[in-house]
């Protein structure tokens, strides 16, 4: 995948606001966004109900995605075109998700929902009614997603990348700061992981830096490219968006994302922990 | 805790004791603006978080001790900063003027 295959500006989707192959989903971590305006012929998808299992942490298993996305009218021949608030940091966890069950193209509107407000382009309430289809998913490809016992094993072996901010990545914030607070879990990140903040790969608007800028970025934290590489953040979401700079456009082989992250890690018991702003060392 | 602030928004359910809180309202000649966007940058102008406003202009963020950085991204408008002080207990009110 390149940026050119895998991304789309807000002047291509209104271009395309009337192409039946083209359908627009709106991801947005605020779920109730979509309803107050959304790019007209937008679809909603919403993370905490259609992509989680109701019951047990995972996601929706391949015969309630296939349901799912037939249900909302997409095809699997269709272009997905994603797009949220936040700098895209939920559609990038939908794009990651969708080629985790193997949709071929999908792509993210680059700069999301902030730069089209931003912008000043349109927004309706209008509903939006699709032709239900009939979709096949594939199997998860668990190339590009991490489970926690990979993640132990990959330390002081592999790249392991914390795309928390600064503060949750040194243990003095455990959550982004527009959530409250109080979690169960420790604080502090796995050992051996650079920190490189999700959002230092996107311009204020949104939009995703150039490629040139976003290599040297992560070259400077010491991601060896001829490594496999672990992204992981709280829940998994923002370390989509990482996921998505590095493999999708970058074009690093072997990236995975660990949905588990730190909710999952950092209540482990007996696994190591490394706290302050250093990566740590592998006994730590 | 109960009941809202002077203005603000609502702090029902949030325990602020535990809670370093910066929430305020974006505005443009006196009028709340929505869209707009908050970010909250650390001491560094690293960022950490960013919301939103709501339909009346508002955001809020879960900080901790600390100098911190809003800036305010609005239609029509150059980003705004504004530094604060944010202290666990303290709920931190700003009016951010684009």
């Amino acid at each position: 995948m390149t940026r050119e295959t895998a991304l789309v500006t807000a002047d291509w989707v209104e271009e395309h606001l009337d192409d039946p192959k083209v359908v627009l989903v709106e991801v947005d971590e605020d779920t109730t966004a979509y309803d107050s305006g959304h790019i007209r012929g937008a679809i909603k998808l919403d993370w905490t109900t259609d992509l989680q299992d109701q019951v047990r942490r995972d996601f929706v298993n391949k015969p309630q995605l296939e349901s799912l996305l037939s249900e909302k009218g997409i095809g699997n021949d269709d272009t997905v075109v994603l797009y949220g608030g936040n700098n895209n940091w939920f559609a990038a966890y939908a794009y990651w998700y969708l080629k985790l069950y193997g949709h071929q193209d999908v792509k993210l509107l680059d700069g999301g929902r902030k730069k089209w407000e931003l912008d000043g382009r349109e927004l309706t309430d209008e509903p939006t009614k699709r032709e239900s289809t009939s979709y096949t998913a594939q199997e998860q490809d668990h190339s590009i997603r991490a489970f926690r016992d990979e993640v132990v094993s990959a330390i002081g072996a592999k790249n392991l990348i914390d795309v928390r901010s600064p503060d949750e990545f040194a243990g003095r914030l455990m959550a982004p700061a527009h959530l409250p607070q109080e979690q169960a879990q420790r604080a502090g990140h796995i050992p051996t992981a650079g920190n490189v903040p999700w959002s230092k790969a996107a311009n204020d608007d949104g939009t995703f830096k150039s490629d040139d800028e976003l290599r040297t970025l992560y070259t400077a934290a010491g991601v060896d490219e001829s490594r496999d590489t672990i992204a992981y953040c709280r829940i998994g979401e923002r370390s989509s968006h990482t996921w998505f700079v590095l493999h999708e456009l970058l074009g690093l082989a072997n990236v995975k994302n660990y949905d588990g992250s730190w909710t999952e890690y950092g209540s482990l018991v007996g696994v190591p922990i490394a706290l302050g702003d250093e990566p740590g060392e592998v006994s730590a | 805790m109960c009941g809202a602030t002077r203005g603000g928004l609502s702090l029902d359910g949030v325990d602020v004791a535990k809670e370093a809180v910066v929430q305020g309202v974006v505005l443009r000649d006196g009028e709340p603006v929505s869209p707009a966007y908050v970010r909250l940058l650390d001491r560094s102008g690293e960022f950490t978080a960013e919301v939103p406003t709501s339909a009346t202009g508002h955001f809020r963020f879960f900080a901790k001790n600390g100098e911190w950085t809003l800036r305010a991204l609005a239609p029509r408008s150059e980003p705004v900063d504004r530094r604060i002080v944010a202290a666990i207990g303290e709920v931190t009110e700003i009016e951010i003027t684009v």
